[in-house]
């Protein structure tokens, strides 16, 4: 694989219905853009929508093949998908997770990590945290799957960049806010300077897809992009519109990068590791 | 450079998302369009101005009520801006009401007699917002809000609020973005409840210096001896700290004895875009 053909899906979940937003799911699916795509992933909770509250136990579902999930797994024969939705475990906890399916099965689940309980985010209340950042071997090569906090951790993209994840996807559900500064939202603008600066120090490809539509007054803000491995945007989406991004991300750009800023190559994790059991253990 | 203090927002973008706000949560509804309570001063001047740039002059009510001793010059803002959008409107004198309300009762207070026609005034409009199957728009801007300066299920009342989120002095910003009327926008601010009256006057605060104080509290998060240290007068911003504080009620609903294992308010938590 040559290029790693990507659509983002910049999509408005509505709130709690899980099957109308399985239909929009696969309207989506059926766009050229995402037809001509090897991936194609949603924002976060796509399935669900965001602001759930008590609606978390109401919309979650356990991740088997049946029910819900299986119309996507058939189209996951033609292409992979990611999607956000509220997992059940076998425990009966509650995650904020993102799927990864690939030829019609659940091929990787990523429990969000960090879960954002201040401000006007109160995920902690009713999500149980997942325990891992594990790169996924795909049949796109190794890829990172992050959640909208996730990403606001320096630990995760880098654990994922060790890990040989040459491609983190970040699946968002971010308001737009700020409005006082010149052009977007100071939150969208905030987004891009992480994903660029993040992307530039891992030397591998970002992308953030953010979803859009109003939950309860928060406009959620879209503005999806694509950073490479040299901290360059790809692609830069709009704000406030419902649309499918495609872009095209070549496998050189990592090669040249990687050749030019060796960053990953002379990391020293035995010595972040060392590091780490002294500040934990202190 | 210094920059004014709240600064001024982007507003085309901050006119995209009201849009959008308003758009979609009208959608969502599946109802017909906006009812707004038009004074003649400049909060309900914005509002009617986005609910015109959202959906459109026709899906747009506005409705006059006076008090026989409003300001006349209200009612002339008010005829103003109902011809410059081109939309429908309705004149309903609160007088009779009010009056047969408070017969017998002369004594009432200026403040009593405020609140209550700020009370008809809400009636009316969610009356005729259930007779036009349409949504109540709110008219209160994000320093009353925090002040307190409304009347709990009056002018406070509503079903979606486009303006709660900014300043009165980006309130000013929009409405002179969106060549409001000067008339509209450059009279002192007032609640015309009684002849005279002025919001700063009442408060006994300036909107500049409110704003000011409040942005830095609120948004910016400082605190109360920071505030002082960029020059505010400490008893000032203890005064604004007090009115925040004391109209905490008025953001709420009523609250609600916990006796049960889930109680409305407290734990049983849903947003209203349930489902939606």
């Amino acid at each position: 694989m040559e290029t790693l053909k990507l659509a983002l899906v910049q999509m408005a979940p509505a709130l709690g219905l899980l099957e109308r937003n399985l239909e929009a799911h696969l309207a989506w699916l059926a766009t050229p853009e995402a037809r001509s795509a090897d991936l194609v992933v949603f924002p976060e909770l796509s399935l669900t929508g965001y602001l759930l509250q008590d609606l978390v136990a109401e919309v979650a579902r356990p991740i088997q093949e049946e029910g819900l999930l299986a119309p996507l797994l058939a189209a996951s024969r033609e292409r992979d998908i990611v999607v956000g939705m509220v997992e059940q475990s076998p425990e009966f906890l509650f995650h904020n997770a993102a799927l990864y399916l690939s030829g019609g099965r659940i091929h990787h689940v990523h429990r969000k990590v960090y879960l954002p309980t201040y401000g006007m985010f109160d995920e902690g209340r009713y999500f149980a945290a997942g325990g891992r950042f594990e790169a996924v071997e795909t049949r796109l090569g190794r890829l990172g799957l992050l959640i909208c906090e996730d990403a606001w951790h320096l630990s995760s993209s880098y654990l994922l960049a060790l890990q040989g994840a040459h491609t983190l996807l970040v699946l968002s559900g971010s308001p737009g806010r700020g409005l006082t500064g010149g052009g977007p939202a100071a939150s969208v603008q905030t987004w891009e300077r992480v994903g660029q600066v993040l992307s530039q120090f891992l030397t591998v490809h970002w992308a953030y897809v953010n979803r859009v539509g109003y939950e309860d007054g928060l406009a959620f803000a879209g503005g999806s992009y694509v950073s490479d491995p040299f901290g360059n945007l790809l692609l830069d989406g709009g704000e406030n519109v419902e649309a499918i991004y495609r872009a095209d991300l070549p496998l050189s750009a990592l090669r040249r990068a990687r050749t030019l800023t060796p960053l990953l190559r002379d990391e020293k994790p035995d010595l972040v590791l060392r590091h780490l059991e002294g500040i934990v253990r202190r | 450079m210094t920059q004014s203090i709240p600064p001024p927002v982007n507003p085309d973008l901050a006119l995209a998302m009201i849009d959008r706000f308003l758009q979609e949560e009208l959608g969502k509804t599946g109802l017909t369009g906006f009812v707004i309570g038009l004074s003649g001063g400049v909060d309900s001047a914005l509002a009617c101005a986005l609910a015109v740039h959202a959906v459109g002059a026709d899906r747009v009510l506005a409705v006059k009520m006076p008090y026989r001793t409003s300001a006349p010059q209200s009612e002339a803002d008010a005829d103003l801006l109902v011809g410059r959008f081109g939309i429908r409107s309705e004149r309903v004198d609160i007088s009779a009401v009010v009056d047969a309300h408070f017969e017998g009762d002369p004594g009432a207070s200026a403040l009593r007699r405020g609140n209550f026609m700020a009370r008809m005034r809400m009636a009316v409009l969610f009356d005729r917002s259930s007779r036009d199957r349409s949504l109540v728009l709110g008219t209160s801007n994000k320093t009353e809000l925090l002040l307190g300066y409304g009347t709990w299920y009056g002018d406070m009342a509503s079903s979606l609020n486009p303006i709660g989120d900014l300043y009165k002095s980006q309130v000013w910003q929009l409405a002179r973005h969106l060549t409001l009327p000067e008339s509209v926008v450059d009279k002192p601010p007032s609640a015309d409840l009684w002849p005279g009256q002025t919001d700063e006057g009442e408060m006994g605060l300036s909107y500049a210096e409110a704003d000011a104080i409040l942005y830095l509290l609120v948004d910016e998060r400082c605190t109360a001896q920071e505030v002082a240290e960029r020059g505010h007068s400490q008893a000032v911003v203890a005064k604004i700290l007090t009115m925040v504080q004391r109209s905490q009620f008025k953001r709420r609903l009523p609250i609600i004895a916990k006796l049960s294992q889930r109680t409305v308010g407290i734990d049983f938590r849903y947003p209203r875009d349930w489902g939606r």
